[in-house]
C-alpha cells in the first residue's frame, strides 16, 4: 500500500506542478516550496495570502465566515445578527460545533440561535437598513442582551447599507453595546480578512470598557484559542491548576465581559498567531500588556509554554506548581505514548489546514514517532510560514489593502508599564522571546514540501504520489481523501471529537490517530474476485 | 383532551433559526446529478465553500464546486474576466461535459449579464472539442429557497439541452425533486420493472453515494448524461413529483410540454399508499403494463404493516416541517396511518401549502395548522401548544424535539446529526414501509425508555 518510490523534495514539487497547464503552473509555483532551513534560521519564501485563481477549487472560505463563524462564533452572550440573504446565516449556524459552558442554566447563551434579516428582493432594491433596524429592535425586545453584533454579507456593501450607522443609532436608542462588521464575503482572499475585521471591531468597541480586573495572581489573557472540541475547557482547567488567573480568552468559551476587561491582564499568550497577532500588538501598544507565542497542542509544547509563562512571572511558588502539574501530567501522557508509539512510528502525515493548526499538530505527530512530509495553510500569511522576521518584507496587495489597519496610541489612563526595561533585558539574555513567532517551516525537516492554499487537484496528486498514512484537513477534503483508502482527520472540527489541547488532549489525539491509521477497513476494499491469483477462484476452477 | 389551535406567532422582520437553505445550494445539487458536470458559482468563493461543506455533511461524499472568486475590485468592475478564467481553468483541469453556472447574491446584486457572457464565451471557443455544455441558472438567495434553485436548475438544464424528435415510446422523463440517493435508486428500479427507460434529472444516486475509488475520479462516476438529457424532448411523458411545484412555477415538465409536446404527469411526492398508487397507476398507463408483482406484494406488506402498527399510531400527533412538497407528501402518508399531522410548516412561501395539503391529506387537513414562510422559533412555539407526540423532518428540528421531549424521526435534507441520511428511503411502497417502521419504533423506544418496569415486549 505504502508507496516506497514516493518522490521527495524538488522532484515531488515538480510532479505536483506538472498537473497544471503551463501558465497556471508558473503562477502557482511560488506557493509550492521545498523546505530548507539555513544555519541562520532563514527559510525559502512562500507566496501566501494571495487570491485563489478563479476555477481552482480551494479550501478557503470567505471574510464573513472568518468574522462571524470563527472569531465571534464562540462567544455566548452577544446576539449575532446576520444582515443578508438567508444562506450565509444558515451555513454558519453552529457548524463549527462551538462549545461553551455558561456557569448556570440562567446565564445567557445565544450560540444555538441563528438570527438573520433574511433579505428579500425588495431589500436589495430599496435598501435593507429599515429591516436591519427592526431586527435589532426585535433582538433587543426578545433577549435584552448585553450586546448585539451585526454582520454584513456580500449584498450589503454593494447596495450601500450602512450597518455602522444603524449600529450607532440603535446603540444610542437601546443603551446596550451594538457594533457592526463590514465583513462582506468578497473582501480579502480568505477568512483571514474576516478574523482581522472581527478583531479590529472588538478592539475598537469592546476591549478596554471594563477596568475591573478579576481577582487572583498571575493574570493572563489567551488570544487565538477557539474552543474547538472543548480545547478551551481543558486549558482553563490546566491554567487554574498551575495557578494562573485567566482574565479572558479570545474567543473560546468567552463572554463579552471577558473581552471588555481583557486589557487588565499582565500577559497575553498567543495560540493562533495568524488570526490574532495584531490584537496582541495593539493591546501592548495601547495598554502595555506584553505578549508571546505559546502552543498548547502537544504535550512537550504545552510543558514548554507553561514553563515560559511561569518564568515571565518569576515566582518560585508558581514555578513549583507548574513543575508539579507538568510532572503529574507527563507521566500519564508518556504511558499512553509508550503504548501507541510503536504502532505509529515511521508513518507519514500531511497537514493542510488553518492558519496555525498545520504547524501545531506536527508536534503531536512527532510525539508518536510520525513524520510530517508535507504541510501548508489554508489562509495564513508569509510570517506564519517563515516567521515574523519577514514581516517588513511582505508586499501588500489590493486585497490586503482593503482590510483596515487600526492606528493605535497609548491609552493615557489605562497604559501600564508591566514589564520593566531591566526585566525585559534580563529575560532577553536567556533567549526569552517576546512578540515573536518562528513560523512553521523552521520546525519542519529539510526537503519536506510546503504548499500554500492547497486545492483539490494538488491534494489528489499528493495523495497518489506519496500515499501518506494520514492526511489532515477539513470536511470538504475528508471524503475524497478517504476514497483513496487514506484516513483523513479533520482539524477544523476534530470530526466532532477532541479535545486535543493540553496534556489530556495529547492523550486523546494519540489514541485517535492510532485508531485511524491502524484500522483494518482498508484491507477489505478489494473484493476477493478482483485480487490476482485468488486462491478461492483457482480452487473453484480446479473442481469444475 | 383536545388542545386548542394556537395562533401562529407573528413573523418578525428577522428570521430566527431558518427552515430553508439558499437557492444556489439547490442548483449545485442538480448539477452534481449530471454525468461529467461541474457545478460553478459565479460570485464569491465563500458560497462554494459553505455549500460544499453543507452538502458533504449530509452525503459524506466529495462535492466539488468551482467559483469565479470575485474580489472587491471584481464586485465593482464586473466579473466577466473572472468567469472566463474560471471556466477556462475548470475545463483544463476537469474536462467536464457540462458546467452548471449558478449565480450568487454578489453577481446578482451587481446585475451581471451571465447569459450574455456565456454566449460570448462559447462563441469565442466555438469548434473547440473541449467546450462543454454551459447551463446557466439565476440563483439569488434573496429570491426563494434552495428548492427554487433546485427546480430552476432542472428547468434551465432541460431548456438548454433537450431537443425535439421522434418519440421514444419506452422512455419517460422522471423529475423527482430533492430526494435521497437511495430513493433515486429505488425509483429507477420501479421504472425499469415496468419495462420503461427513465431519464432521471437530477440523478446523484452514484455521484453523491458512491463506492471507494480504484482510481482518482476528477468528476465522480454516475449521473444522467448530456446526451440522455438531449432526448428528454422525445420521451413518452414527463413524470414530475411535487404538488406545490405543480401549482406554482413554470417547471421543467411544463417546459418540455410547451416546447417538445411531451405530456406532463404531475404527481405528489410518492410517500404513502395513495401517492405511490398514483405513481404506479401512471407508470402502468404509460407502459401499458400492470404493476409488477414484487411491487404489488410490497404494497400488500405495507397495508399489512399499517394494520399491525395501527394500535401504536392511531391518534398520535405529528409536527412536520421542511420543503413544502416533502411536508405535503409526509402528511398524505401519515393521514393513512392514523397519525394526525397537527402542524405542517415550511420555510417556503409558495402560498399553496394549505391547498395542496387539503388535496393530499383531505381526512386530516382541517386539523392541520399550516405555517408557511416559517422559522423554527415559530414552529417551536406553535408545536408546544399542540402537544405533539413526534416530529418528522431534517436535523434542524433536533432542538425542537428536545424542547418538547418527543422523538425526531429524521427525513429529508440536511441530516448531519445521524449517519446514513443519504441512504434513507422515503419513496414508493418500500420507502414508505421503512419510514413507517422508523416512526413506530421511535414511539416504541420512547415508551420503553420511559417505562419504570423495563418491558422487552412492546
Amino acid at each position: 500500500m505504502k508507496n516506497q518510490e514516493a518522490p521527495q523534495g524538488e522532484a515531488l514539487r515538480e510532479k505536483v506542478l506538472a498537473g497544471y497547464p503551463a501558465k497556471l503552473a508558473k503562477k502557482r509555483a511560488p506557493q509550492l516550496v521545498v523546505n530548507h532551513t539555513h544555519a541562520d534560521g532563514q527559510v525559502p519564501p512562500v507566496k501566501a495570502n494571495v487570491r485563489t485563481t478563479p476555477g481552482i477549487i480551494t479550501q478557503r472560505g470567505c471574510c464573513y465566515a472568518g468574522c462571524k463563524g470563527v472569531v465571534l462564533g464562540p462567544t455566548r452572550d452577544i446576539v449575532n445578527l446576520v444582515h443578508g440573504p438567508i444562506g450565509c446565516s444558515f451555513y454558519a449556524w453552529l457548524t463549527r460545533r462551538n462549545q461553551t459552558r455558561p456557569p448556570t442554566a440562567q446565564d445567557e447563551n445565544f450560540m444555538t440561535y441563528c438570527f438573520s434579516t433574511d433579505m428579500q428582493d425588495e431589500n436589495i432594491v430599496f435598501g435593507g437598513e429599515k429591516k436591519l433596524r427592526a431586527a435589532v429592535q426585535e433582538a433587543y425586545d426578545l433577549f435584552h442582551p448585553k450586546a448585539i453584533g451585526i454582520f454584513s454579507t456580500c449584498p450589503v456593501g454593494l447596495i450601500g447599507d450602512d450597518v455602522h450607522a444603524v449600529a450607532k443609532e440603535m446603540k444610542e436608542k437601546l443603551g446596550i453595546n451594538i457594533f457592526g462588521f463590514s465583513c462582506e464575503g468578497y473582501k480579502g482572499v480568505s477568512q483571514s480578512a474576516g478574523h482581522h475585521i472581527a478583531n479590529n471591531q472588538l478592539f475598537k468597541h469592546v476591549i478596554g470598557l471594563d477596568d475591573q480586573a478579576p481577582e487572583g495572581k498571575f493574570k493572563i489573557t489567551m488570544l487565538g484559542e477557539y474552543n474547538i472540541g472543548g480545547d478551551a475547557f481543558v486549558l482553563e482547567e490546566l491554567l487554574a491548576r498551575c495557578g494562573f488567573t485567566l482574565v479572558a480568552t479570545l474567543s473560546g468559551n468567552s463572554t463579552i465581559n471577558q473581552f471588555e476587561r481583557a486589557h487588565t491582564a499582565d500577559l497575553n499568550v498567543v495560540m493562533c498567531h495568524r488570526s490574532i497577532n495584531y490584537v496582541a500588538d495593539m493591546i501592548e501598544k495601547k495598554y502595555g500588556v506584553p505578549w508571546f507565542k505559546v502552543n498548547f497542542i502537544g504535550a512537550k509544547s504545552t510543558a514548554k509554554s507553561l514553563r515560559k509563562m511561569a518564568a515571565f512571572f518569576d515566582d518560585a511558588e508558581l514555578a513549583a506548581r507548574v513543575e508539579q502539574v507538568i510532572a503529574e501530567e507527563l507521566a500519564k501522557v508518556e504511558a499512553v505514548a509508550a503504548r501507541i508509539k510503536p504502532r505509529c512510528t515511521g508513518k507519514t502525515a500531511m497537514l493542510f489546514v488553518g492558519g496555525s493548526r498545520a504547524h501545531h499538530y506536527q508536534d503531536l505527530f512527532a510525539e508518536i514517532g510520525m513524520k510530517t512530509i508535507a504541510a501548508g495553510y489554508e489562509f495564513a500569511h508569509r510570517d506564519d510560514y517563515e516567521g515574523r522576521r519577514v514581516l517588513s518584507s511582505i508586499t501588500v496587495d489590493a486585497d490586503s489593502r482593503n482590510i483596515e489597519e487600526l492606528e493605535v496610541e497609548k491609552d493615557p489612563k489605562r497604559y501600564r508599564k508591566i514589564l520593566s526595561d531591566e526585566k525585559r533585558q534580563k529575560l532577553a539574555s536567556v533567549n526569552f522571546e517576546f512578540n515573536d513567532y518562528q513560523g512553521m517551516m523552521p520546525q519542519m525537516d529539510d526537503e519536506t514540501l510546503v504548499i500554500d492554499d492547497i486545492n483539490e487537484q494538488d491534494t489528489q496528486r499528493l495523495l497518489e504520489l506519496c500515499k501518506p498514512d494520514i492526511f489532515c484537513a477539513g470536511i470538504k477534503e475528508k471524503y475524497s481523501v478517504q476514497k483513496h483508502g487514506i484516513p483523513c482527520k479533520q482539524l477544523h472540527s476534530y470530526d466532532y471529537g477532541g479535545p486535543y489541547a493540553g496534556f489530556q488532549g495529547a492523550i486523546n489525539f494519540y489514541q485517535e490517530i492510532d485508531r485511524l491509521i491502524n484500522t483494518r477497513i482498508w484491507s477489505f476494499i478489494e473484493p476477493p474476485w478482483e485480487v490476482a491469483a485468488s486462491p478461492t477462484l483457482e480452487a473453484t476452477y480446479e473442481r469444475g | 383532551m383536545n388542545p386548542v389551535t394556537p395562533a401562529i406567532e407573528p413573523r418578525l422582520e428577522a428570521t430566527r433559526n431558518a427552515c430553508k437553505l439558499c437557492t444556489p445550494l439547490g442548483a449545485c445539487l442538480v448539477f452534481r446529478g449530471i454525468r461529467g458536470a461541474m457545478p460553478f458559482l459565479h460570485g464569491s468563493q465563500g458560497c462554494a465553500t459553505y455549500i460544499r461543506r453543507y452538502v458533504i455533511s449530509h452525503f459524506r461524499e466529495p462535492m466539488d464546486i468551482a467559483s469565479s472568486n470575485f474580489s472587491e475590485g471584481t464586485a465593482v468592475f464586473g466579473g466577466g474576466e473572472n468567469l472566463t478564467r474560471g471556466l477556462d481553468n475548470v475545463i483544463r483541469q476537469y474536462h467536464p461535459e457540462l458546467i452548471g453556472i449558478a449565480t450568487t447574491c454578489l453577481s446578482e446584486t451587481i446585475g451581471e449579464d451571465v447569459p450574455g457572457m456565456l454566449r460570448a464565451y462559447a462563441t469565442a471557443r466555438a469548434g473547440s472539442p473541449d467546450l462543454p455544455a454551459l447551463v446557466h441558472v439565476s440563483t439569488a438567495s434573496y429570491r426563494g429557497t434552495h428548492m427554487h434553485g433546485f427546480h430552476d436548475a432542472v428547468r434551465a438544464t432541460v431548456a438548454a439541452l433537450a431537443c425535439q424528435g421522434a418519440t421514444l415510446p419506452r422512455q419517460i422523463n422522471l423529475l423527482p425533486g430533492l430526494v435521497s440517493p437511495a430513493d433515486l435508486r429505488h425509483l429507477r428500479e420501479i421504472v425499469a420493472a415496468f419495462g420503461l427507460q427513465a431519464v432521471v434529472l437530477p440523478d446523484y444516486a452514484d455521484t453523491l453515494d458512491g463506492p471507494a475509488w480504484d482510481d482518482y475520479q476528477a468528476l465522480p462516476d454516475g449521473g444522467t448524461s448530456c446526451s440522455e438529457i438531449a432526448t428528454m424532448g422525445q420521451s413518452l411523458a414527463t413524470v414530475q413529483f411535487g404538488r406545490a411545484l405543480a401549482l406554482t412555477a413554470e417547471s421543467a415538465a411544463d417546459r418540455l410540454q410547451a416546447t417538445c409536446a411531451v405530456p406532463a404527469c404531475k404527481l405528489g411526492l410518492p410517500i404513502g399508499l395513495r401517492e405511490t398508487d398514483a405513481l404506479f397507476d401512471c407508470l402502468a398507463r404509460l407502459s401499458r403494463q400492470a404493476p409488477p408483482e414484487p411491487f404489488v406484494k410490497e404494497r400488500g406488506r405495507l397495508v399489512d404493516a399499517y394494520v399491525d402498527g395501527h394500535k401504536y399510531l392511531a391518534g398520535k400527533r405529528a409536527v412536520l416541517y421542511g420543503e413544502e412538497d416533502l411536508v405535503v407528501g409526509l402528511a398524505a402518508f401519515l393521514t393513512e396511518t392514523g397519525i394526525v399531522p397537527v402542524l405542517a410548516a415550511s420555510g417556503g412561501k409558495s402560498g399553496v401549502l394549505r391547498q395542496t395539503l387539503t388535496e393530499a391529506a383531505p381526512e386530516t387537513a382541517s386539523k392541520t395548522q399550516v405555517v408557511d414562510d416559517a422559522d423554527f422559533v415559530q414552529i417551536e412555539a406553535a408545536a408546544k401548544a399542540l402537544q405533539p407526540d413526534l416530529v418528522i423532518g431534517h436535523s434542524k428540528g433536533a432542538k425542537l424535539a428536545r424542547a418538547l421531549d418527543i422523538p425526531l424521526v429524521r427525513a429529508g435534507f440536511p441530516i448531519h446529526d445521524r449517519f446514513g441520511g443519504q441512504r434513507l428511503h422515503h419513496l414508493g411502497y418500500r420507502g414508505t414501509q421503512e419510514l413507517y417502521d422508523r416512526i413506530v419504533n421511535a414511539l416504541l423506544e420512547k415508551t420503553q425508555t420511559e417505562s419504570d418496569i423495563g418491558y422487552s415486549y412492546m
